[in-house]
């Protein structure tokens, strides 16, 4: 039970934004431009990185559902997101994601955790001003996500199944805001 | 000097925002509605002194300054005052239910789950409705990620608190919206 008056049955943040739409639509505004706008990463890198972030914070909601999108974004690549998961360093992404992880990492724990030999290395395999900064930037949101998420406990589906057409949804459709169910009802 | 460059010379958040207007905007958009909206029970002092708090706990300065400086004014009181509240807010006179909220605060910061059902229980019963734990625990996870973009890209800011007093009455009365130069968002 979330700790809120959420719509019964609907998991996680989808629940917090029909609840609370006002703030629901930049949240999702956010992640659509973040993940989905121009970038010079990929949209599968970023939700490795929004996966790994989450999955550091715990969040199951946030790192089922993310993982399950970078899993159809990668199509036959899709096993590199457990393997990220399990250890990053030895799975099969490139040396500028790794040092691109390594940062997310760092802010996940807190801002100033990021040293200027993190920036260097990342600079080294190949990242430029924009990929540091999105990086940056997406470990920062999810850090935000997944406390919103958890903070309020909401619900949280636990079959790995349940996260396939969520992770399909992402992958094609993107961030859209959910709408209220009065809104679906009229 | 910040770890990347950001092509301009504005302090704090207001440097990555400006690089990014796109992300910036559903950012700026998300605190408006936050700590300004008139909608809401919590006064507007109320909100950003939990903005205060979660950011000292997560010891960044450019954003317990900015934010600090914003309670102060809301709740004319000075600024030590607020530093007090920052270090020691369960001896203070501020509300039960204000107390209870900045615990729920306390907790999101550390990370989503560390809030508990006690927690909930006793502000419910200090006389938090649901719409003020929810804008509690998401002003909180903001700040963990409006705190994390800032000191992750190592932006720089200025070092005298007296600056932030100084500026509040003019972003109270402008709000987040308008906060980035508009020259570099065109």
């Amino acid at each position: 039970m979330a700790y809120i008056n959420v719509p019964e049955g609907v998991p996680g943040i989808r629940s917090l934004a029909m609840f609370r739409p006002e703030t629901g639509k930049h949240l999702y505004e956010l992640a659509q431009v973040l993940l989905r706008g121009p970038s010079p990463l990929t949209e599968a890198e970023r939700e490795i990185i929004a996966t790994f972030v989450s999955s550091r914070n715990n969040c199951k909601f946030c790192a089922n559902s993310h993982g399950a999108a970078a899993k159809v974004l990668l199509g036959d690549g899709a096993q590199l997101m457990d393997d990220v998961i399990k250890d990053y360093q030895t799975a099969g992404i490139s040396d500028k994601l790794k040092a691109l992880l390594n940062i997310a990492g760092k802010v996940q724990i807190l801002g100033k955790e990021v040293k200027q030999q993190d920036i260097d290395s990342a600079r080294l395999a190949g990242a430029n001003d924009l990929d540091i900064h999105d990086t940056v930037l997406i470990a920062a949101t999810f850090s935000m996500f997944n406390r919103y998420v958890d903070g309020l406990a909401t619900l949280t589906p636990n079959e790995p199944g349940d996260y396939l057409e969520m992770g399909k949804r992402l992958a094609e459709k993107g961030y859209a805001v959910p709408q209220s169910q009065t809104v679906q009802q009229s | 000097m910040a770890h990347i460059d950001l092509k301009n010379d504005e302090p704090g958040i207001r440097g990555p925002m400006a690089y990014s207007p796109e992300t910036a905007k559903p950012m700026n958009e998300l605190a408006e509605i936050l700590l300004r909206s008139e909608n809401n029970s919590l006064t507007k002092g109320e909100r950003e002194l939990i903005g205060t708090y979660v950011s000292y706990l997560n010891d960044c300065f450019f954003c317990q300054s900015v934010h600090g400086a914003m309670a102060g004014y809301y709740m004319e009181c000075d600024i030590q005052h607020i530093n007090d509240l920052k270090q020691n807010f369960l001896n203070s006179d501020l509300s039960e239910k204000m107390k209870a909220l900045l615990v729920i605060a306390g907790s999101v910061q550390k990370g989503g789950k560390y809030v508990t059902d006690e927690q909930i229980r006793y502000a419910r019963e200090k006389g938090a409705l649901d719409k003020e734990i929810h804008d509690t625990v998401l002003i909180a996870a903001a700040f963990c990620m409006f705190n994390r973009y800032v000191d992750g890209l190592g932006t720089s800011a200025p070092g005298d608190p007296q600056i932030y007093v100084n500026r509040a009455p003019m972003r109270a009365a402008q709000g987040y919206i308008g906060s980035v130069p508009a020259a570099v968002h065109e």
